[in-house]
């Protein structure tokens, strides 16, 4: 049987690509807005794109919240891409605004300062030796849109945490975190559904560690 | 910092059918957008374009479906353009997959319609497509065009890339109509005087002759370069425009083969 994969619809994000990517790794993928559905497929990945203060009304409007943390409980894996990802930390903060996000991690979304943004097009990563998401394209550029980033790890090492959580960092003018990977919880900031061969090898890797 | 320099092909589209010379003699059906987006995804493009260049709404759908074939097929960003007027027909396309759409002509008529796009939607997703043209009595000396170039819209090309960037667009297509078609190298003071006047990535359109344009192109400014004839008659690689960008020192991608 392979693996199943839920893609979370909540109005945000280029759902189509998601599912499509996951079916070419070898997933029986479906878009789904069920909150069972969501909460019993093997992986559910939760995409996300524009602004971080509509990806959560969104996400509170299909219980998205109460859904990441049963799948939590339940250490059944959660990928978040691009806003998806950003929404899993504290808080978000755009035009002078801070919205709160599902605070599985602490650290603050904000502005990338740089001198063209969004920040958009094909960067690389550094992802450590622990990393499960980049075995194989570590050298890989991926594809990134954004213009908002997580830009302080603040989970310390020495917390006692159950999962050590593994951090790849990128850089655009500052440097800025492009995915978490924590126990049953990763998440991503580049789309990498829109990263050809390097992305869909990713989400490969992610659906082979799939329970 | 690596962010690479995009190289972008660009394919107009009739009718669901990639039109305007493509000639690829490896290619079971050249005129077939997807099989043509599949051939550049492999040959290391890093974005596509469809330019939709449909005249009657009844072939909208078949855009559409086109837009989601391509999103279940290409695993690369994909930008729509071309005829693009109202909020559902932007809602229309990115649902049926498309990454971002690229407003013109709509956008001269009613500036509004960007703020309005890029709140809904987010500016990652909205592009502005600007056809400029030296223009006598434009404080840049660049003037914006409609009809492929043959109208005067009386915009200041420069200004008017400001005032869509004030608007939340995400990007600028800048396309040369001077350049346009001549392949003597992009339009290095185009590129120069928009780049001055906006801090949003700006995409470098119009008169790719030979690699080495690409390169100046980007050193303009530009933080991507598109072509459509010289990569679809085979005249230019995808792969020689980056050699040469990287022969400048400009930092591109290089995929490695990984899924067999």
């Amino acid at each position: 049987m392979p693996p199943t994969v839920a893609v979370l619809d909540y109005g945000f994000g280029n759902v189509r690509s998601a599912v499509r990517a996951a079916e070419y790794v070898g997933a029986t993928a479906v878009l789904s807005s069920d909150f069972n559905t969501c909460l019993n497929s093997d992986g559910l990945i939760i995409p996300g794109v524009g602004a971080f203060a509509a990806c959560m009304q969104g996400i509170d409007r299909v219980r998205g919240g109460a859904l990441i943390d049963a799948r939590m409980v339940a250490g059944r894996p959660v990928l978040g891409i691009c806003v998806g990802m950003q929404i899993m930390f504290e808080k978000g903060i755009e035009h002078g605004i801070t919205t709160s996000g599902l605070g599985q991690w602490p650290g603050t979304v904000d502005q990338l300062v740089a001198p063209i943004v969004p920040h958009m097009g094909w960067n690389n990563v550094v992802p450590p030796a622990s990393s499960t998401l980049f075995a194989g394209v570590e050298s890989e550029l991926f594809y990134f849109v954004h213009s908002y980033a997580v830009q302080e790890w603040v989970m310390t090492d020495t917390d006692p945490y159950q999962h050590p959580p593994t951090v790849t960092w990128s850089d655009y003018g500052v440097p800025f975190i492009a995915a978490v990977e924590n126990g049953p919880l990763s998440a991503v900031q580049f789309h990498p559904e829109k990263s050809g061969e390097a992305g869909l090898t990713l989400i490969d890797n992610w659906i082979s560690s799939l329970a | 910092m690596t962010l690479a320099a995009r190289v972008i092909a660009c394919l107009d589209v009739d009718a669901g059918r990639v039109v305007k010379g493509v000639n690829f003699v490896d290619l079971v059906d050249a005129g077939d957008p997807i099989e043509l987006a599949s051939f550049y995804g492999a040959a290391g493009i890093d974005e596509l374009v469809f330019l939709d260049i449909t005249a009657s709404s009844s072939d909208r759908e078949t855009t559409l479906e086109l837009v989601r074939r391509s999103a279940e097929q290409v695993f690369i960003p994909v930008t729509v353009g071309g005829g693009i007027r109202r909020i559902e027909d932007i809602d229309a396309l990115l649902r049926a997959g498309a990454d971002k759409v690229s407003i013109n002509t709509a956008a001269i008529a009613r500036p509004e319609l960007l703020r309005e796009a890029a709140q809904r939607f987010g500016s990652q997703c909205i592009v502005l497509s600007l056809d400029a043209r030296r223009e006598l009595g434009q404080p840049s000396g660049f003037g914006v065009t409609t009809h492929g170039g043959r109208e005067s819209s009386g915009l200041d090309a420069v200004q008017w890339a400001q005032k869509a960037a004030e608007c939340g667009v995400g990007e600028i297509l800048l396309n040369s109509m001077d350049a346009d078609g001549t392949k003597a190298g992009f339009d290095l003071e185009l590129i120069r005087a928009v780049r001055g006047a906006v801090n949003i990535p700006i995409i470098a359109s119009g008169g790719a002759g030979v690699p080495e344009d690409f390169a100046a192109a980007i050193n303009a400014g530009a933080q991507a370069v598109l072509a459509a004839s010289i990569f679809h008659f085979g005249e230019v690689s995808i792969e020689q425009v980056k050699s040469a960008l990287k022969a400048d020192s400009i930092p591109v991608r290089e995929p490695t083969k990984l899924v067999s």
